[in-house]
This record gives C-alpha cells, sequence and structure tokens, in this order.
C-alpha cells in the first residue's frame, strides 16, 4: 500500500534534491579508478546497474552520495563519480544518518555486505531501518566473507565449511529480509545480481520511496562461495524464484495457460504454502500488499534459506514519517518560534545575572 | 514556630563577618541534597560573593534509603575575595540523616557548626548505618562541635498543615526548610529561590507554595528561636569589572558549542549516547534548537560520533560527547575523521575509570587515551579547559581548531568541572572570533586538469580542502584507506604512506597555540608546579598558601595539551624543580618527562574526589623545604628569610 493509496500527503525520496535537465549517462557516474574486484564478482553487475540507473533518477551527480563500511562491496563508491566515503566496518549506517538528517538537498546511499550489515554493524542496521531516516542500503549477501578471506559470514548456512570453521558453522544464520521487517523498515525489497531488470525496478522504487530503504541482492562470490545461487539462475529455477509486484496475485513458475506462472502462493493457516496454481481456485491465491506487514514476514519465510523459495521484489512498501524530516522540522518550529535569529547574549546572560562596576 | 507570613519581632544576634564559609548539605539521594545547594549557590551567586561548588553524588538513582551508599551531597565554598576551589573542609555541616552525619562528620573540623535533622535519628536509621547509641544523645558530638539538632521534618509539617497536603509530601519539603535556615544564617537573598519554586513547579502550584513556607518557615525558625546566637556576613567579591552569572562546567561547555555554531556560521549536529557525567551536555543542546543546533540521540557510541562525522562531511560542525568508556568506543571513528581531515568535536567529561569505574565521580585519567588512544599513528589537537566557566572558551577555540586545520579536537572536561559550578563573567557574544570554515568551491588540481584533488594542503596549515557534496564538480571520494598526498585516490605506496604520516602529524604539530604563562608573583622561584584541567583551582589555592606563608613557588597551567605550547620546554627547563599534581597516575608528568627529558615530580590521587588546598600546599611544602623524600633540591627562597 502506498500512500496515495491511503490519501496521504505523498512526500518522494528525492524530493528536495536538485534536479538537472542535462542528459547523464552511465560514463558521467563511473569514476577515473581502475575496478579491483575479483574476475566474476558478483558485484560488477551491481555496479553496471547502478551506474546505468542513477543517471534515470534525473538528479544532480553532485548530490548524491554513496557511503559504505568495510568489506567486499564497500568498494563501490571509489567506482562512482559521485560524492563518496569508504568509512569503517558497519559504521555506514551511522554516517549516512548524519549525513541525510542534516543535508536533505542529498540522495544518500550506503553499500553494505552481509559481514558489514548483519554481523559488525547489526546495531546500526537495525537502528536506521526502524528510524526510517531517508536514505537507502543495498545489502549485497554473498553468504561469506570475501575481504578476510573466506570465513563464514552470518547468512551462511550452518555446517558451512570455511578457513575459520573446518567442522563446518555452527550459528544460525539470519534472515535479512525477516530482520529488516522486525526492524519496522518501511521499505524492504530483495534482487539478484545478475537480474538486471528488476534490480534497478527495485532500486528505483528505493529511490522514490521516503525513509529507510532496504535491498538485499543476493551475489556470487566466484572465490570463496562459487555458485551459491546458481540454483536460482539456471536449469530449475522456475519454482524457485518468486518475483512479487504490490497488487498482483503471486504466480510465478513457466508460464501456464492462462499467461501465469504455474505456481502460486496460497494461505495455509496463518503461513503461506506454495502450490500449483491449476490445483486452487484462483480467488485463494494471495494478492501481494506491500502495506501488509505479516504477509511480507511470512513472504520472508516462505522456506528455510535454503533457497528452495525466494522471493524477489518489493516486500514491503508503507509510509511512515522520516527521522530526518521529523528532525528538521523540529528545528525548524524552533526557529520559527524565536522568530528568526535566536539571541546568543541572551542564552548566555541566563535568568540572573550582576554586574561589578570597575 | 512561625510562618513568615506573620510579622515577628527579630531578636538582636549577633552578626559575624566572614572573609569565606564552606558549607556542606548532606543527606539521602532522595533528599535533593542537591536541587538545595544548587539554590544556596543561586542565592550567594545573586548576592555577589565568588563561588565553587563539589557535587558528591552516588550513581545509583535511588540507593537504599537511609545508607551510607546513598549519601548525596554538595559543597560550597563562597567568599569575599576570588577562590579557586570548593574548599576542603566544612565550616558548616547540615546532616539530614544518620548515614549523612556518618559518612561527613571525618570531614568537619573540631569547632564546625554541625546542623542535624533529628527526626531521622530513630533507633531504626541509626542501625541501619552501624550506630549502636544516638550520638546526638551523648556528648560525643557536643564536645568538638556547636551541634544544632532541628527537627525539620516535624517543623515542616507544621509549617504545612494548613496546605492539606499528606505527611509524607508535606515531609518531602524538608530540604527547603533547611535551605531557608541555611539562607538566614548567612544573610542570602531570597527572591530567586522563591521565583525558581514558582517555576519549578509552575504546573503545581500547591508544591510550589508548600515548598515556599517550608522556605520560609526554616528562615523563620532561624531568627525567631535561641538556639542560632550568631549570622554570618560575607561580602560580595571584588572580582574583576563585567557582567557575571553562576555556570555549571556542562552547561558552560553547551554554550560554549551553540557559540561555535554562530561563529563559524555551520549548524551544529551532535550525535550523542546517554553517560553520565556527560549527559548534560545533550539535554541542554536539545533545548537550542532555535540556533540551528540538531541533537540526535544515537543507539550507541559508535553511532553518535559516526553521525556527527557524516553531518561534518555534509558541512555541519559535528560534535559528539561522552565520557571514558564512550572515547573508548568511539576510538575507530575518530581515527577514521583524523585519515578523513574533516573537522569534528569530541567531548570527553572524564569520570573514574578503568570501565565502568565511578560514574559519578571525577577523574583525569583520560589523557594518554586521548593522545593515544586510536590504531596507527593518529594525532589530534586536545584542549582542557580548567574551570566550569572556561569550558565554553574552550569549545569555542575547539571548533576554530578543528575547522582551520580539518581536525578532529578533543576536548578533556572531567566530572568536578561538568558538574561544579563558578561565577562566570559572561562574554560579549558579538566579540567572539568568527571562524571562516572557507569550503572548497573551485577544482584545485596544480596540473590545470581541472580535477579536484580532496588531499592537496594548504601551504600554511597543511588543513586539506573541505568540499561538501552539493559542489558542482568537486566530486571526490575519502575513506579510511591510505589516501595518495594530494590527489586523494588510494594509494598503497610505501614512501607516500610514510609521507602521509609525517604530514598529518606535521599537521597537528603546527597547529597554533598560545605561549604558557607562568604565575610567579616573585618572579624568582625555583619550583615550579604545572596543571592541567580541573587541578588548576586546588593547586593555585595551595601556591597562595604557601606564598602566604612566605614560599616562593610558581605555577603554570597547561591548557592546550596537543600540541603543547612553543614555550614549554623553555619554561620547563627554568626551574631546578617541576611538580606536577594530577588525579591519574602521572600522565602528563610522563608526556612532559618522554618529550622534554625533565625529572618532572608527580603527585598523583585517583580518589574520585578533587585535591583539596590544604593538601597540595602539604606536598609544596615537602618540597620547598627539602623534606619530601623525592624532592632534590631544598631550594626555597622565601622560608627561611
Amino acid at each position: 500500500m502506498t500512500a496515495t493509496d491511503l490519501g496521504l500527503p505523498s512526500i518522494g525520496g528525492l524530493d528536495g534534491v536538485p534536479t538537472t535537465e542535462d542528459k547523464q549517462t552511465a560514463k558521467d557516474f563511473t569514476s577515473d579508478q581502475e575496478v579491483r574486484w575479483c574476475p566474476g564478482c558478483g558485484d560488477y553487475a551491481v555496479l553496471a546497474a547502478v551506474r546505468q540507473f542513477l543517471p534515470t533518477l534525473g538528479i544532480k551527480r553532485e548530490n548524491t552520495v554513496f557511503v559504505s563500511g568495510i568489506g567486499c562491496s564497500s568498494r563501490f563508491p571509489y567506482y562512482l563519480n559521485t560524492y563518496g566515503m569508504h568509512s569503517i566496518h558497519g559504521r555506514a549506517p551511522t554516517i549516512a544518518t548524519g549525513l541525510a538528517t542534516s543535508r536533505p538537498d542529498l540522495s544518500v546511499w550506503v553499500v553494505t555486505g552481509d559481514g558489514d550489515a548483519l554481523s559488525i554493524g547489526g546495531n546500526h542496521l537495525i537502528h536506521a531501518l526502524r528510524r526510517n531516516v531517508n536514505l537507502k542500503i543495498l545489502l549485497f549477501n554473498n553468504r561469506i566473507y570475501g575481504l578476510t578471506k573466506g570465513q563464514y559470514s552470518p547468512t551462511s548456512e550452518v555446517g558451512k565449511v570455511t578457513k575459520s570453521t573446518p567442522m563446518g558453522s555452527l550459528d544460525h544464520p539470519f534472515n535479512p529480509i525477516s530482520l529488516a521487517l522486525g526492524a519496522e523498515a518501511t521499505f524492504v525489497g530483495r534482487a539478484l545480481d545478475s537480474d538486471r531488470k528488476s534490480l534497478t525496478s527495485v532500486l528505483g522504487a528505493a529511490a522514490a520511496h521516503r525513509g529507510s530503504a532496504l535491498v538485499e541482492i543476493f551475489q556470487d562470490c566466484p572465490i570463496f562461495n562459487d555458485g551459491s545461487f546458481d540454483v536460482l539462475r539456471k536449469g530449475e529455477n522456475e519454482n524457485r524464484l518468486i518475483p512479487v509486484t504490490h497488487g498482483e496475485p503471486i504466480r510465478f513458475g513457466a508460464e501456464g495457460e492462462d499467461g501465469l506462472g504455474s505456481h502460486a502462493v496460497v494461505q495455509k493457516g496463518f503461513g503461506l504454502e506454495v502450490v500449483e496454481a491449476a490445483s486452487v481456485d484462483p480467488s485463494q491465491i494471495v494478492v501481494h500488499d506491500g502495506g501488509d506487514h505479516e504477509l511480507a514476514f511470512a513472504l520472508s519465510r516462505l522456506s528455510d534459506q535454503d533457497l528452495t523459495h525466494t522471493v524477489t521484489g518489493i516486500f514491503r512498501q508503507v509510509e511512515r514519517t522520516t527521522y530526518d524530516d521529523a528532525a528538521r522540522a523540529q528545528v525548524q518550529q524552533a526557529k520559527d518560534a524565536a522568530n528568526g535569529e535566536a539571541d546568543l547574549q541572551k542564552l548566555l546572560d541566563g535568568r540572573d545575572t550582576w554586574t561589578i562596576v570597575a | 514556630m512561625t510562618t513568615s507570613d506573620t510579622p515577628v519581632e527579630t531578636r538582636d544576634s549577633q552578626v559575624v563577618q566572614r572573609d569565606r564559609v564552606v558549607i556542606r548539605f548532606a543527606g539521602d539521594s532522595g533528599d535533593g541534597m542537591q536541587l538545595t545547594g544548587d539554590r544556596f549557590t543561586s542565592e550567594t551567586a545573586n548576592f555577589g560573593n565568588d563561588l565553587s561548588t563539589l557535587p558528591n553524588f552516588p550513581a545509583e538513582i535511588r540507593a537504599p534509603s537511609g545508607t551510607l551508599p546513598g549519601v548525596s551531597s554538595f559543597q560550597l565554598h563562597f567568599a569575599n575575595y576570588d577562590i579557586l576551589t570548593p574548599g576542603d573542609r566544612p565550616d558548616v555541616l547540615v546532616a539530614m540523616n544518620p548515614a549523612a552525619l556518618k559518612a561527613n562528620i571525618a570531614d568537619l573540623p573540631q569547632g564546625g557548626v554541625l546542623i542535624v535533622n533529628t527526626d531521622e535519628f530513630t533507633k531504626r536509621n541509626l542501625t541501619k548505618v552501624g550506630y549502636e547509641a544516638n550520638p546526638l544523645e551523648d556528648d560525643s558530638l557536643e564536645d568538638r562541635y556547636a551541634v544544632h539538632g532541628v527537627a525539620m521534618a516535624t517543623l515542616t509539617r507544621g509549617a504545612l498543615e494548613e496546605t492539606g497536603l499528606s505527611k509524607k509530601d508535606a515531609e518531602r519539603s524538608k530540604n527547603m526548610f533547611a535551605l531557608g535556615l541555611l539562607s538566614w544564617m548567612y544573610h542570602r537573598p531570597s527572591e530567586s529561590t522563591e521565583r525558581f519554586l514558582r517555576e519549578k513547579f509552575a504546573k503545581r502550584p500547591d508544591l510550589a507554595e508548600a515548598n515556599i513556607l517550608a522556605f520560609r518557615a526554616g528562615h523563620a525558625y532561624g531568627e525567631t528561636t535561641e538556639a542560632f546566637a550568631v549570622t554570618y556576613e560575607v561580602a560580595p567579591a571584588k572580582l574583576a569589572p563585567g557582567t557575571y552569572r553562576q555556570i555549571t562546567g556542562n552547561t558552560a561547555l553547551s554554550y560554549g558549542l551553540v557559540a561555535a555554531g554562530r561563529t563559524t556560521g555551520l549548524p551544529v549536529f551532535l550525535g550523542s549516547y546517554p553517560i553520565t557525567p556527560a549527559s548534560d551536555i545533550l539535554h541542554e543542546l536539545s533545548k537550542h534548537k532555535a540556533f540551528g543546533v540538531t541533537t540526535f540521540q544515537a543507539e550507541d557510541e559508535i553511532s553518535g560520533v559516526g553521525a556527527a562525522l557524516g553531518a561534518a562531511f555534509g558541512g555541519a560542525l559535528g560534535v559528539t560527547t561522552t565520557s571514558g568508556p564512550g572515547v573508548a568506543l568511539k576510538a575507530e571513528t575518530v581515527g577514521l575523521g583524523v585519515a578523513l581531515e574533516l573537522p569534528l568535536l569530541v567531548i570527553d567529561v572524564q569520570r573514574g575509570g578503568p570501565s565502568t569505574g565511578l560514574p559519578t565521580k571525577t577523574e583525569q585519567a583520560d589523557l594518554l587515551q586521548a593522545m593515544f588512544g586510536r590504531n596507527g599513528e593518529a594525532p589530534l589537537p586536545i584542549i582542557a579547559p580548567c574551570t566550569p566557566g572556561d569550558c565554553f572558551a574552550a569549545a569555542v577555540e575547539a571548533a576554530a581548531i578543528a575547522v582551520k586545520y580539518r581536525t578532529p579536537v578533543m576536548v578533556l572536561s572531567d566530572g568536578a568541572l561538568a558538574n561544579g559550578s563558578e561565577p562566570w563573567k559572561v562574554p560579549d557574544a558579538d566579540s567572539l572570533q568568527p571562524v571562516d570554515p572557507g569550503f572548497a568551491t573551485e577544482p584545485n588540481a596544480p596540473d590545470g586538469s581541472g580535477e579536484f584533488w580532496p588531499y592537496l594542503r594548504d601551504q600554511d596549515t597543511l588543513a586539506r580542502p573541505w568540499a561538501i557534496p552539493g559542489t558542482a564538480g568537486l566530486e571526490h571520494r575519502i575513506g579510511g584507506l591510505e589516501k595518495a598526498d594530494g590527489r586523494g585516490s588510494i594509494s598503497y605506496d610505501p614512501d607516500n604512506h610514510d609521507r602521509m604520516v609525517r604530514l598529518r602529524q606535521a599537521k597537528i604539530d603546527g597547529i597554533e597555540v598560545p605561549d604558557l604563562v607562568v604565575d610567579d608573583p616573585h618572579g624568582d622561584a625555583d619550583m615550579l608546579v604545572i596543571g592541567w584541567g580541573s587541578t588548576y583551582g586546588p593547586i593555585n589555592a595551595a601556591a597562595r598558601r604557601v606564598r602566604t606563608l612566605g614560599h616562593h613557588v610558581a605555577t603554570v597551567q597547561i591548557r592546550n595539551l596537543n600540541p603543547m605550547p612553543a614555550n614549554l620546554g623553555e619554561v620547563l627547563g627554568s626551574y631546578s624543580t617541576v611538580l606536577c599534581p594530577e588525579m591519574n597516575l602521572g600522565q602528563l608528568a610522563m608526556l612532559l618527562r618522554a618529550k622534554h627529558l625533565v625529572d618532572v615530580k608527580s603527585y598523583t590521587k585517583v580518589a574520585g574526589l578533587p585535591f583539596g588546598a590544604e593538601e597540595l600546599q602539604d606536598v609544596f611544602l615537602d618540597y620547598l623545604t627539602g623534606t619530601h623524600p623525592h624532592a632534590t633540591h631544598a631550594a626555597t627562597n622565601g622560608a627561611q628569610a
């Protein structure tokens, strides 16, 4: 459900950011730095998509800022000819929060990974989401630590054999979408690195969203976790990948006789299940609703994190006052109450002064 | 018992003139001792005395009532001349219960005035703190002190009988009774307290009136009973001409940050996480949004400084406020600020450590953490204010340095400064020195390529350009990875790293700070006492004392701890004995020894309380007379003269 559906005054994610009439291209957004990811890294696909996508926003390049933490994906800002900061491990959301709160004229993006966002920076991620600061978080999830050379991450499957877990990892992984929803995120989406079209579509919706947007991007690490998402890319992927669109029945898989997918999502108890579309009455098929928190949560947990059922698209999109808008409004309110210029001398003098004469 | 509504015939009491008085109010945490002390301070400030205060309270909000750990006290020293410390020992102790008596009586010198709330001296309360017998009923106190037992709760209840308040609510005003009594004893003006109570309880006029009644009852009690034969007058102090107000260190620091927003023309962005004893700065700044101040209460210490640094990247005056444990958590982000070379203010209101330590007590053991507590060579300027009022100037100066040199700056306040108060000569807001942030607006590449080089330094200050997002043509990326000198792109080149490390150090070393000014009234002292931070008061109070005894001693305060003043080496070399008292185990002494190869003597105490003037006087005398075991010289100019 969007604000328009609810009849609320709508303010877009890019409102207040200066626009340009100049034609911009991917090349304009490409910096002079040589890209240094491993050959075959999924980050290349995302970078190419973002370089293509940014010019379509029509905002001034100098008003675009990418902030990252530490990890392979966090090198991202260096490769974009925007303003950028490559900060420290896990802390990018904090820096972006200060920047977005003090500068409403900027489009602020955070680039982070599964280790950066969900392990060392987990606290900042959930608080940025609940505050609903107007920033867009791209969470590159390759389910492994790449930059430190191949330890398991908080999204690795249990039993993962890595350098630090030769007998298999022991801890249960986070479900990033469930986590974001639990943290009261107002926008939660997911895309596959190689699916340029749907990735761009989710990014566009995130940019237009006023508030914190979390976009999980499944992305391969060819060196330490090669082929981890292959089951979603080829062969039997039809019944695994479930793209959802607000207002449309959830159908997926090979095209059926009615031109929609062979499979569908229906309700089962308080949860959801996947069935063959032909086996149920069409009225039973769940129509996706981005304003339905329970539905979004159920979709995020349609299967274990073994990629049996993997929903992509926008799980949730709702409108809620952003922290930064509200913080600026309080400052403005106080300024208005003081009729513009607050009196510093009056503040320093306080209530009780006494004077000593020479 | 009469309230002041009824005119009373004033007894002729003897009025004694005093130069200075120290009063300590002590009671249970729930007795309102801090408020009582604060009001007496305000009255005293209004009267025009010089003053200095020492609040001392437990970390627990409400420790078990009536117990020793629950005792909260407030000490106030006021005088008709300029004083430097809150006083070593009270002349008057007000004890609201047996625990307060037991915890404080050892500090009251023989002959001191002891005012006790007798109502609380029940068997149960006495047992709770280990008194086997009521000390008010034997001669143990009477022999040593001028004891005044006053049934404060009973008298307060009587005064409030007609208000209809419950017994319990009425008794809660007994602290105002005590305040009224002391206000009478010391001829304090009472209008401001009555006005304060009306404002504080604006939403509960009944409570405002009850407190005012109790206050007046205390006043009238002193006036009408025979118990108090003497009242005291302390004439206004002859301070330097100007307009004064009373201020605490945390308030002064907050105002300094607001003022820094004005001097730099930048919006102030505070990212902070609540921590004792720094939280009051967050509280205070959150009230001043009209000055363009944004306050962000973060999810943790790291987020607080991260948000401040992010705001600084966007062109705001980024500030974070904390205490020692928070500085530890922020260290990595502050290091990023050093690498990014962005302005950032880090305010450390030091408290007892290590770890959680003594949250409400003072200490100055974060100096080395401030200097070195980051990975790599990560130098930053450090400023330590020396009095509560000086916290204002320290904040303004820190902002000026941060903006001019594009660097994080650490301000080291401490618990004693933060909560202590003094009369403050209010600065003229228009006379504050403006600072031009000088944002970069044009490409600067020396090769004429039209590029922007974010690390091309100013030749004088070595500061880099500050180009904020939204500036067309200056898009650039910065980060924690080492950068190529000038161009600013990532560089792993060994020579470049060596050069950048040295450049960052040279930039900090080159910051202009004022020369030290030594206080040596005789001009021929052989011994120098060197201090930093809040030890300024006790060091100089002690120096006055030993000078009065005929000795010659010089004192000097290092306000800029990094870089240190250029004439420091010369000053240190001019004295045969250099003594450095610190509330740590000798951190500044270590730095001075390391940098200047001078045999600095260290006197240390880490008790959570400021030094007493008498304590330091004895230490100074030991050195001056050569009786200190570590004294290398028996040199004294005046003692034997």
